[in-house]
């Protein structure tokens, strides 16, 4: 489905939030959310003036977390870089480092062996099932749905946590990709009990959708609450579930075929409104796509090395030149962009965050919004403030 | 009907909310810490030095060449390289650490400095309960509380542990073999020179098989 | 997908004049980018967002680099005419000499536009716009107005990189404070000395500080 229309002619600043008149009664607020409010999912502040309860503009503030992780990687070797992108997006350390590993592997012609491939495919996926249950666990706490479904989701997280420490050493730090593999061979055991965990997960996602699909509460506060139109989506850069909560029909998994994705039957789900409900319900049907492919590449996992064994761990130095690789994140197109010029450091790193671009529209869809709304809207974009601000 | 939903998804809370008295499916927290789920072998909290025989000081396996030092992301390690040598276990002569401190509160876990040592001598230890009134001294450990024994090795981590052994057994069996055959081949030499002292004897290993 | 040759032909085509180069990449991932000229690169840029073939409506990411000036010394052979004592006469003789020869070439800062398309789902087409130098010409257009999705980033680079984009509705800095002064990440970026000492016992650490102390012992003294 294709409902971007590139033809048509757009007026100067079409794409720029429009102006929203106060009602001219009464005055002006200016509230200052954030940057220490539970709903902001870190350090994050928005200045909002309101009119009453109506938002008329909205202005992000970030740097509260700001680290400089891009100076630091120039600085540093190329596999010293790897523990750094796992705090990121911390919720989603293993697909930071397959990012990071891809566009090496791409900035200097690597090849990654196929069982390799397959246990990234499996950790990526465990990770975006893992994510999507916390995004909407989070998503109905800030609408104040306090606790219950965030335990939920919590619960199958911590099994699949288990399973990353099991064969990771960690639970959230993961640093587990390395350039041409991965670091340790997942044994027989742990594929075993990964199949089980898989297994056990459907049932959960049932669960999840009994307690909270047809609840009048959350439907009455979501749908039709902070509607994103599909071309302004695309416009603004912005991608993973947010985009095809609008209707666009854009998955890296489909559209790069990055690693070994074209190997796996799944549907990328589409939702018609681009609205909260929208984007909380994508997330569930996602969650089922990744539970078909987990299943399909548990069955499928090949024999073989998991690390490329011409690979280098120590003095690591492509050849001059540049690459951008992006795979489909849980939050988004997760990009690294590398300059090398042929030294152990790379000369550019730069890290394409999918949080903070898909904040660009925020205040698009707040405007004109109850102020309690903007909560409700924010947590359906799903950020972590370890990317936004890096 | 409004709030049939609601009913729904209040029926399932009742679900779990009874089963977890019944099922330990359900029963999903641990009373910690009077209760404690096993730690699991391929944890890492902080990193340790491995040493071999009963004297720490002597035995450990590390020889200075500061790579986990250079490696370490946050600059954690700090080494300092001994003046003299002192036979490693294939009795090559190697330096030792004289200072080897590792800064904890900066410290990340990554594991960059097991991947990178050559020498098998740092290793990811995994007590997590290291929580001390001092914030600085408490916190930067020295050679002797980061240095534990092979055995504390292969009772945290066995399978990794037992495969360093084999590999460092077949190290030494190796390197024995060559120490033998070269001593071999320097008896022989001695035998031989006395016999033909005005020839010098170019064939070098000849009794060496 | 069109190569970059044939894009840079469509872009010609279309935008006469538009001034477009090809740089090619050495590298394996041989994503080759073009380097559009500032005054034109609006109108391209809307020709390649705009154009039915290309249709790149998805600007994924940009990004700033800092080329500093570099010193490049060169070998040089120069013929000079010496005087010379040959055979006990003096001479004047052409002598050849290697010299090294040293010669500034000028940095820049540049901009890097990673486009793809939703539509055709292809790409990336690379883009690249440089400043004049980096001090004081450092403007470029904006292409928000183009693609929303330079917003954020392009007030990313104005704060860390210091270029200013002209056309941009709201140019303030994004992960650094409002008063803060310079760009974090140019390479010739020295950190400022606000040194926060830490009873750690190593020397080197105890030395830095010491340094630190003193210096801001100098500095109260003079007031």
């Amino acid at each position: 489905m294709n409902v971007v229309d590139t033809k048509s002619e757009k007026h100067e600043g079409w794409n720029l939030p429009p102006a929203v008149a106060p009602d001219g009664e009464g005055e002006l607020l200016e509230v200052s959310m954030g940057p220490h409010h539970p709903s902001t999912h870190g350090v994050f502040r928005m200045d909002v003036t309101l009119d009453g309860e109506r938002v008329i503009r909205l202005k992000p503030v970030f740097g509260y977390l700001h680290r400089n992780h891009e100076k630091l990687a120039e600085g540093q070797t190329y596999l010293a870089s790897i523990p750094y992108t796992d705090r990121l997006d911390y919720i989603c350390s293993l697909t930071n480092n397959w990012a990071y590993a891809l566009a090496v592997e791409k900035l200097a012609g690597q090849e990654v062996p196929e069982r390799a491939e397959y246990v990234r495919v499996i950790l990526g996926e465990l990770t975006r099932v893992q994510n999507h249950a916390l995004a909407v666990g989070f998503l109905l706490q800030d609408m104040g749905a306090s606790g219950t479904p965030l335990m939920y989701g919590f619960r199958e997280r911590e099994e699949i946590l288990d399973l990353f420490e099991t064969l990771t050493g960690s639970r959230m730090m993961c640093n587990y990709m390395r350039f041409g593999g991965c670091r340790v061979d997942p044994t027989a055991e742990w594929l075993e009990r990964a199949r089980k965990i898989v297994a056990k997960l459907p049932k959960f996602v049932d669960e999840f959708e009994a307690l909270l699909i047809g609840n009048e509460i959350l439907i009455a506060r979501t749908q039709g609450t902070g509607i994103l139109p599909p071309d302004l989506a695309v416009n603004a850069g912005v991608t993973g579930p947010v985009l095809r909560a609008s209707g666009v029909n854009y998955d890296l998994r489909k559209v790069d075929r990055y690693s070994i994705y074209d190997r796996f039957d799944f549907k990328v789900p589409l939702g018609e409104h681009g609205d909260v409900y929208d984007r909380f319900m994508i997330r569930l049907l996602e969650l089922r796509q990744s539970l078909r492919i987990l299943e399909q590449a548990l069955k499928d996992i090949p024999g073989g090395p998991v690390m490329d064994p011409k690979a280098k761990i120590r003095n690591f130095r492509p050849k001059p030149g540049e690459a951008y690789g992006r795979i489909e994140a849980p939050k988004g197109e997760l990009g690294f962009y590398l300059i090398s010029d042929g030294g152990p450091n790379p000369y550019r790193y730069r890290v394409r965050p999918p949080s903070l671009i898909n904040l660009t529209i925020l205040e698009d869809m707040c405007l004109g919004q109850n102020v309690a709304d903007v909560v409700l809207i924010l947590g359906s974009v799903d950020i972590v403030l370890g990317e936004v601000d890096r | 009907m409004l709030g049939e939903g609601i009913l729904k998804g209040l029926a399932e809370t009742a679900k779990n909310f009874f089963g977890s008295y019944v099922s330990k499916e359900r029963l999903t927290t641990v009373q910690y810490p009077e209760e404690r789920i096993p730690t699991v072998e391929n944890a890492r909290v902080f990193p340790f030095l491995v040493y071999d025989g009963p004297d720490w000081e002597a035995g450990l396996r590390c020889v200075s060449c500061q790579i986990c030092e250079k490696e370490c992301p946050p600059k954690c390690i700090f080494i300092e390289k001994s003046k003299d040598k002192k036979p490693d276990f294939v009795g090559k002569m190697q330096f030792y650490p004289v200072r080897f401190d590792i800064d904890t509160s900066v410290c990340m876990s990554c594991q960059i400095c097991v991947e990178v040592c050559p020498f098998d001598a740092i290793r990811m230890n995994t007590g997590f309960e290291l929580a001390t009134g001092d914030r600085f001294g408490g916190l930067l450990l020295d050679r002797k509380h980061l240095a534990h024994s092979n055995e504390y090795y292969h009772s945290i981590h066995p399978t990794e542990a037992a495969e360093v052994d084999a590999r460092r057994a077949e190290e030494k069996a190796a390197a024995e073999a060559k120490a033998k055959a070269a001593a071999e081949a320097a008896a022989a030499k001695a035998a031989a020179a006395p016999a033909a002292a005005p020839a010098p004897t170019k064939q070098p290993a000849e009794g060496g098989s | 997908m069109k190569t970059v040759e044939e894009i840079k032909a469509a872009i010609e085509a279309a935008v006469p004049g538009a001034g477009v180069e090809i740089v090619l990449n050495p590298g394996p991932a041989a994503q080759h980018s073009l380097r559009l000229a500032p005054e034109s690169a609006l109108a391209v840029a809307t020709f390649l967002r705009d154009d039915a073939d290309l249709a790149l409506d998805h600007l994924s990411n940009v990004t700033g680099v800092d080329w500093p000036d570099k010193e490049i010394a060169e070998k040089v052979k120069v013929t000079r005419t010496v005087a010379k004592t040959v055979d006990g006469v003096e001479q004047q003789v052409e002598e050849t000499v290697e010299e090294t020869r040293k010669r500034v070439e000028p940095g820049c800062l540049e901009v890097v536009y990673h486009l793809f398309s939703v539509a055709k789902k292809h790409g990336p087409v690379v883009l690249r716009m440089r400043t004049e130098n980096r001090s004081d010409r450092v403007e470029l257009p904006s292409m928000t107005h183009i693609w929303r999705s330079a917003d954020f980033q392009e007030r990313e680079i104005f704060d860390l990189y210091g270029v200013v984009f002209k056309g941009h509705p709201d140019l303030r800095r994004l992960l650094m404070w409002d008063e803060f002064k310079d760009h974090p990440m140019r390479k010739d970026y020295v950190e400022p000395d606000d040194y926060e000492y830490e009873p750690t016992p190593h020397d080197h650490v105890l030395a830095r500080a010491q340094e630190h102390q003193k210096k801001i012992e100098a500095a109260g003294n003079k007031e």
